[in-house]
């Protein structure tokens, strides 16, 4: 190695240091600001790593303000609405590819684009007159405003690039339309089912707008509970901390795990929810 | 004689892969073509939730040419757009072009970057809410390591749209950077070789050969940038909630004030019709612009 290249080397590893700390130092901060008791937080200059952990605070959340109630509504809102997301939006983004319907993929994509709040104030008035609101119904409904474009997007993408050959072979051999799909095609389309399936997951776990408006106390998702305990019920922040690392640590562990579907889900639909 | 056997196959295809569309027609239907027509019809009413409702045909439009707090906050989304399309699209091209460098372990690297927009935007909120914080913030600390005075970051008129726009940029530039990665992909080595043979250096090999093969991908990227900064809300609303006063509420914080706050769903439609029109027009030209989907990632990305 010469001493140019290696050079190199040095000036890209810091360069690649630059450009993931605001990332990697925040989390970490995050991470220490939950782990500090009320005096740690409190001091000046801050310290990063205190000489006591303050593992209380994970406790008193997890113990605490109907905490595992909240995580429930969000298992069952998020789980919900992503399920019949691809039970509604695999096939759809199947039917869509093979026929070339462009105008269909139109109205997905602008679905897509709108802003959540629109579809909420007809929505809010809907689930009024239906007397859905109290359940969860409500939140699973709307979070497939969210979760059925990400998966029909995706999934016209994914079976646009799938040979059609052992389709058409397949017909030829006398087997039925839904024969075609169900044992050709599908198993193809796997990769594409799970990348729709994360991502679908991680836009409707994060959530927050519908929760706001649809949500009552007893249905309120994680992110809705810990904005509420940021305005009414809990000032300090350790505990505040060690609750939005909870909501939020299962996106982060799938990210690090499923990056490579993340990456290339965001790059081919480039998605985002709500 | 196959060309007919064909044919005969291709015609009732064609029909039967409505079956695989219907459900999802029912639901884009329910969840999604009815809001739009409902919005649109509560728009040309005036009504508060509560109270009687009266057809007012475009007077809900009229109002809004005249409302100040709108035409405040069109301008704050305006200016909050704008730098949130700017900066992740710089930042991200530059981390783009670090990423298309061999790196040891990319995977875990790219994973790392990419956190940021993948995390619960409420939690995160939060936290920079409390890194914002005027006294015991770790914003103010940092400046004052490198000898700049505190700041009042989000509690200030005059900063707290810059202020957003930098959590803004922090969250969304690896998008910039996943879509101009992408791109660099696609850039062939062939001219590389043959400027390296006439002398060019870095810079003019980054100016004229790469630069105008990723132009379409930062197109991509900005436009797309630009359709979500502008419905932007979580981080707004969970740091500001559109303060101090009205300094950083733009039109979404203000259509949710005007539906679920005030109850005025009638003009708070025709907000929102009007949020709709823009963003749609900017999504069509997004559209148009849409590239291939580059699914061989899955299989041999590092």
């Amino acid at each position: 190695m010469t001493a140019r290249t290696l050079l190199r080397r040095i000036g890209l590893f810091f360069a690649v240091l630059v450009i993931i700390s605001p990332a990697l130092m925040f989390f970490v901060w995050m991470l220490s600001l939950s782990l500090k008791y009320e005096i740690d937080n409190g001091t000046y200059p801050p310290i990063l790593i205190p000489d006591r952990f303050a593992w209380k605070n994970y406790t008193q959340i997890l113990s605490s303000n109907n905490f595992l109630g909240f995580f429930e509504n969000s298992v069952l809102v998020t789980g919900g609405a992503t399920l019949m997301a691809l039970l509604v939006g695999v096939p759809a983004g199947y039917g869509i590819a093979r026929m070339k319907a462009h105008s269909a993929a139109v109205v997905v994509m602008i679905a897509r684009m709108t802003p959540g709040l629109s579809f909420l104030i007809p929505l809010f008035l809907l689930f009024q007159w239906l007397g859905l609101m109290g359940t969860l119904w409500p939140q699973i409904l709307i979070h497939l405003v969210v979760t059925v474009p990400i998966v029909i997007w995706i999934m016209i993408g994914y079976f646009e690039t799938t040979p059609k050959e052992l389709e058409e072979a397949a017909i030829i051999d006398g087997a039925t339309q839904w024969q075609v799909f169900r044992l050709v095609a599908l198993p193809i389309a796997k990769p594409g089912i799970v990348v729709a399936f994360i991502l679908a997951l991680i836009f409707s776990w994060n959530n927050f707008v519908f929760g706001i408006v649809l949500a009552t106390r007893e249905t309120r998702t994680l992110p809705v509970a810990v904005y509420n305990m940021l305005s009414f019920e809990q000032v300090s922040w350790g505990p505040l901390a060690a609750a939005a690392l909870v909501v939020t640590l299962p996106v982060l562990i799938l990210t690090v795990v499923a990056q490579r579907q993340i990456v290339a889900g965001l790059t081919a639909g480039a998605v985002k929810g709500g | 004689m196959s060309g007919a056997g064909s044919a005969l196959v291709a015609a009732p295809r064609r029909r039967t892969y409505w079956v695989f569309i219907l459900p999802a027609v029912v639901t884009v239907g329910a969840v999604i073509l009815f809001p739009w027509a409902f919005t649109l019809w509560m728009s040309l009413n005036e009504w508060k939730l509560g109270e009687s409702r009266h057809f007012v045909g475009l007077a809900n439009y009229v109002r809004l040419a005249g409302d100040g707090r709108f035409l405040e906050s069109l301008w704050h989304t305006i200016l909050y757009t704008a730098l949130s399309v700017a900066a992740p699209v710089f930042l991200g091209l530059i981390a783009a072009l670090i990423f298309n460098e061999r790196l040891p372990m990319r995977g875990l690297l790219r994973g790392i970057f990419v956190m940021p927009m993948m995390a619960t935007p409420v939690a995160i909120a939060l936290v920079w809410t409390m890194m914002f914080n005027p006294q015991l913030g770790v914003l103010n600390y940092l400046l004052s390591l490198v000898g700049i005075g505190p700041q009042a970051w989000v509690y200030h008129p005059a900063s707290v749209i810059p202020s957003l726009v930098m959590v803004e940029t922090w969250q969304w530039t690896p998008l910039v950077m996943l879509i101009v990665l992408g791109g660099l992909a696609t850039v062939p080595a062939e001219p590389y070789e043959s400027a390296e043979i006439d002398g060019a250096t870095s810079w003019q090999k980054f100016r004229f050969i790469t630069l105008p093969m990723i132009a379409p991908f930062l197109l991509l990227a900005a436009m797309i940038r630009t359709v979500d900064a502008l419905k932007s809300f979580d981080i707004i609303y969970a740091i500001t909630q559109g303060g101090p006063g009205t300094a950083s509420e733009t039109i979404n914080l203000y259509l949710y004030s005007v539906a679920f706050a005030y109850y005025d769903v009638g003009y708070g439609s025709a907000i929102a019709v009007v949020f709709f029109v823009l963003i749609v027009v900017l999504s069509l030209v997004l559209l148009h612009l849409r590239q291939r989907s580059k699914w061989n990632e899955i299989g041999d990305a590092a």
